[in-house]
């Protein structure tokens, strides 16, 4: 097993601050979890603990901004895209103030602390916003390379990190392209659309397809947005079905955002696997993913379920 | 203790702010929308600060080490906009396209907009946060640079802004000036009878502020409340400033209607009459 995402967010975000002296990173009382701690033992005379304090969280974080530092605020997902939305879309989205937002404990692998502390509405919330770019990384390695290019970009950005650990699915010399899907494996039946923690499995549904004859090509979408439509129509037009995975609600997130893409330039039947409009609850990771049908064998089901809609 | 203002001082920061109202009641009526009252009400603080205060140019908006203003109340920005225009940010033929399509003066500031605007508001409670954030930015920098910002004082009824009173209080960000304008209307009717935020001074002190109670519309006190605010060291100030709601066109005056209507073209005139009138006195 590989590292959390937000473990790899600590790492990086450490170094970065070696080597941007313009970053200053805030935090709402959950630097220990959220893993800033890791920067402000570094640079305490960079780190900000705003307290218990969300919208402040940003819009300190937009003031900073404007005065020219590059801000990295951290909050759970939760209460940085649920709480605080209001802050993010006109405090740093309408003026496009160069925040970073790096939301972690996003989505039900939040585990026991239940409903109200797992978030499954923060990418359909952060998408919907103008000048906002989105972008779920799927392992260490992609949030390494994800939060180095967030640093780089001038503007608003959305990183959607997790609490559990994950598998490694990308080496060191692995490049990250804002708003490019990457293809981990090819097939013509059809494609499995992946984001965040839910990449490592729609690769083991490939294997498990290929196991049972289906050839199933699998894209990880790590920017929501802007979304590769690119990848997306070629999919379409070589693989004829398509099935989208994330950790989400299957309301706003991946999955709507791939069939807005499909419906306005190649549609061809779709399944989503996400959250289906319901509210999490307490239990272990992998018994939430398993009640709440997010496994590879979920993945692979409608992956044959999709198939046999071609006409 | 700063100097004094001169008496000549002090009456051509009058004259400014007497033309600055002009602009508000003529651009609100041009728009036949916008919010004149809580405009009218702040217009001698903005007038000090950009007059007789702030380090801002000009031709150099964007100038490194400036001061930087927030109006926290961004339903106010016709006064903004006045106030800028006067001090030549952009030319005051342009005040009267406030709130049209394709105008720079957007029904709230908009930073990416208008040369001058230094933070983007009109969501009520969030001004203070960025303002923190601008004086924690220039604390980073080692920079002389203050900033300044204005709430309403319905706006104290956010929660949010008692969030950044903890944090600037905590970060003890003595670069930070900010004001209340205090005019004891918001749209619904007194804010003693919507949801009292009141007692303000003492919300503030409790808050670990250094608190001055001025009379918002007495230049020289504003003056000399912002003069003090540069010495106090530790904290960051908050200026209560007593005012009037529509201060300067007395059929607007202390009256929660005029919050946010815009007067008609015949009450225009009057009330241009009679601001002339007030500034041939």
């Amino acid at each position: 097993m590989g590292l959390a995402t937000r473990e790899a967010y600590g790492e990086i975000l450490k170094e970065l601050g070696g080597k941007y002296e313009n970053i200053v990173v805030l935090d709402a009382d959950l630097s220990k979890s959220t893993k800033t701690a890791v920067f402000a033992k570094a640079f305490p005379q960079r780190f900000f603990n705003v307290g218990i304090a969300e919208q402040n969280l940003m819009g300190v974080g937009a003031g900073l901004a404007a005065g020219g530092k590059i801000p990295f605020v951290s909050t759970f997902a939760m209460f940085a895209a649920g709480r605080a939305f209001e802050q993010i879309r006109n405090s740093i989205c309408y003026p496009k103030l160069n925040v970073k937002i790096a939301a972690t404990h996003a989505g039900l692998t939040v585990g026991e602390d239940g409903a109200s502390h797992q978030a499954i509405e923060d990418v359909s919330l952060m998408r919907s916003i103008p000048n906002m770019t989105v972008i779920v990384p799927a392992d260490a390695e992609e949030t390494r390379k994800a939060v180095a290019f967030a640093a780089e970009y001038d503007g608003p950005v959305y990183i959607r990190l997790g609490r559990m650990a994950v598998p490694d699915l990308f080496a060191a010399d692995y490049t990250f392209e804002h708003g490019k899907a990457v293809q981990l494996e090819d097939g013509k039946d059809v494609t499995i659309i992946a984001t965040g923690i839910m990449v490592g499995a729609a690769k083991e549904a490939a294997k498990q397809l290929q196991d049972a004859g289906i050839s199933a090509r699998v894209l990880n979408i790590h920017t929501i947005k802007p979304i590769d439509k690119d990848a997306i129509v070629k999919a379409a037009a070589d693989t004829g079905a398509i099935v989208t995975c994330e950790e989400h609600s299957i309301i706003g997130g991946l999955g709507s955002a791939v069939a807005e893409v499909l419906v306005e330039n190649s549609p061809v039947p779709m399944e989503r696997i996400g959250v289906c409009d319901t509210f999490g609850e307490s239990g272990i990771p992998s018994a939430l993913l398993k009640k709440y049908h997010l496994t590879a064998e979920d993945i692979a089901a409608a992956a044959k379920k999709v198939i046999s809609r071609k006409k | 203790m700063a100097e004094k203002l001169t008496q000549e001082k002090v009456s051509e920061l009058e004259k400014y702010a007497q033309s600055i109202r002009y602009s508000i009641v003529e651009m609100v009526t041009e728009a036949q929308s916008g919010h004149p009252g809580g405009s009218l009400s702040a217009a001698d603080i903005l007038t000090t600060l950009y007059f007789a205060e702030m380090n801002v140019n000009p031709s150099d908006p964007q100038a490194v080490g400036r001061d930087r203003f927030v109006l926290s109340k961004g339903h106010a920005a016709p006064v903004l906009y006045a106030t800028l225009a006067e001090r030549g940010f952009f030319p005051k033929e342009e005040l009267l396209t406030l709130r049209k399509i394709d105008s720079r003066l957007q029904g709230h500031p908009s930073m990416k907009n208008l040369p001058g605007i230094d933070m983007s508001t009109g969501s009520l409670g969030q001004g203070l946060s960025a303002a923190a954030g601008l004086a924690l930015a220039a604390r980073l920098d080692n920079s002389e640079s203050r900033v300044y910002t204005v709430l309403g004082d319905g706006e104290l009824e956010e929660g949010m802004v008692w969030e950044a009173a903890m944090f600037a209080a905590h970060y003890k960000l003595d670069n930070l000036t900010a004001f209340v304008d205090f005019n004891g209307l918001q749209i619904d009717g007194p804010i003693s009878e919507v949801l009292s935020p009141l007692p303000i001074p003492e919300k503030w002190t409790a808050f670990n502020w250094h608190v001055i109670l001025v009379d918002g519309h007495d230049i020289q006190a504003i003056y000399d409340a912002v003069q003090t605010a540069k010495t106090i060291k530790g904290k960051p100030t908050m200026i209560v400033a007593q005012t009037i709601k529509g201060k300067g066109v007395c059929q607007m005056e202390n009256i929660a209607d005029w919050h946010g209507k815009a007067p008609s073209r015949e009450q225009c005139d009057l009330f241009l009459s009679q601001l002339n009138e007030l500034e041939a006195e």
